[in-house]
């Protein structure tokens, strides 16, 4: 009696489980993002909840390697130095693994950081459990949050990566002037090209794929 | 210098006698450059019933450059049975002759391989798939109405033939796949 009460939750909990590992889901505009706890390159563990002042959050996933996030890196500079002081400061985060690419590893960040005076927090989603919350996919990837952190836009900052000076359109900055008038941004969501975020290895890094024949 | 001038405004010339064909063999290895949506549009459905194997690259991408050499071996094997595979670059046009063209004068692709210096991502990148929001590298096989959407790279060969082999039930028979990383061709 007690085998065929058993399986059908076993059923469901397999199915769950397969649910929760297959879901490449992530917020969407009008989700609720959930707050975190990253150490920055500071040393200091950073939370949206420090920025007692904040009227949103422009949260950036970006990283040191990317070819896309350095092309965009002055201009991440430049949303915070314009929107820090308005209420809008950036968080960057960094989602990769440096067991993928060394130069995203946290000391490279510090450097990084420290060499090119990043005015906003630069944080290290080292657990990488923050980036699949939020959904990112790339590098850069922009989610801006409302004052009661819900997500308003989510995607690339302007659409011109090579010259920000022929941009047409500077979403990222539209967007953050949006919410701050009390609108929703329009549009809410964008897309470009960048770099795959770097997901560590399932299984146990061999030496081989140590030595440079990572999958 | 000269030859690559002289290579350069033979395109102008072909540009200007038919924008969609546009060709570039600087490299003694050829490749179109689309400016635009439609090109690579038109040139999807140009190909009709044959096997798509899209796969969007860029030489400042090293995922990408590892799995190239998986794209090529997959050309190789399903050579002659109506299967294509498409090396779509997202280079800039502004570094086509600092590194694009050096980089396919070191590698000599066999597959077909093209510039796609259409900027205008946010409208473009939904349209080859709504599940794609622009990271690379990606791939898509396309065949007539049927699409197949991958983001990220394949680990290996086997991985990449695997996903393509739906697409390949009229093949009578398919080849042995061995299990190597797609770094050989390094």
């Amino acid at each position: 009696m007690k085998k065929p009460a058993f399986s059908p939750l076993l059923m469901a909990g397999v199915f769950l489980l397969f649910i929760s590992a297959t879901s490449p889901s992530g917020y969407v505009v009008g989700d609720h993002a959930e707050d975190f706890s990253l150490k920055s390159v500071n040393n200091k563990m950073v939370s949206l909840s420090d920025y007692k002042d904040a009227r949103g959050y422009i949260v950036i996933f970006t990283c040191n390697h990317c070819p896309y996030a350095q092309l965009y890196e002055q201009r991440i500079i430049d949303l915070h130095n314009k929107y820090a002081p308005q209420g809008f400061p950036v968080i960057a985060i960094n989602p990769n693994s440096p067991l993928i690419v060394e130069e995203d590893s946290f000391e490279e960040m510090q450097k990084r950081a420290k060499a090119n005076k990043y005015p906003f927090e630069y944080l290290f989603d080292e657990e990488q459990k923050v980036y699949p919350k939020f959904g990112a996919t790339r590098t850069p990837h922009v989610f801006l949050l409302d004052q009661d952190k819900v997500i308003r836009y989510i995607g690339a900052i302007d659409d011109n990566p090579e010259t920000p000076k022929l941009a047409k359109n500077r979403w990222a900055e539209k967007a953050v002037e949006a919410l701050m008038r009390g609108e929703k941004p329009n549009p809410d969501f964008t897309r470009a090209v960048g770099c795959t975020v770097k997901k560590k290895p399932t299984t146990a890094p061999d030496p081989m794929s140590a030595s440079g024949g990572k999958q | 210098m000269i030859a690559i001038r002289l290579n350069r405004f033979l395109l102008f010339l072909m540009v200007l006698v038919c924008c969609c064909l546009s060709n570039y063999s600087a490299t003694g290895q050829s490749f179109a450059i689309y400016d635009s949506m439609p090109q690579l549009e038109s040139r999807i459905e140009n190909a009709k019933d044959t096997t798509l194997v899209i796969n969007f690259w860029a030489t400042w991408c090293k995922p990408c450059i590892e799995e190239l050499p998986c794209f090529e071996e997959l050309r190789e094997r399903y050579y002659g049975q109506n299967v294509l595979v498409i090396l779509v670059s997202l280079d800039f046009k502004s570094q086509l002759e600092k590194k694009f063209i050096p980089f396919l004068k070191e590698k000599q692709f066999k597959s077909e391989v093209v510039l796609f210096a259409d900027q205008d991502a946010n409208t473009w990148i939904p349209k080859i798939s709504q599940e794609w929001d622009g990271a690379i590298p990606a791939t898509i096989i396309i065949k007539g109405q049927q699409r197949k959407f991958n983001l990220g790279k394949f680990a290996n060969y086997t991985e990449l033939e695997t996903f393509v082999r739906p697409f390949l039930a009229d093949v009578s028979a398919l080849k042995d796949s061995s299990q190597y990383p797609c770094l050989t061709g390094k």
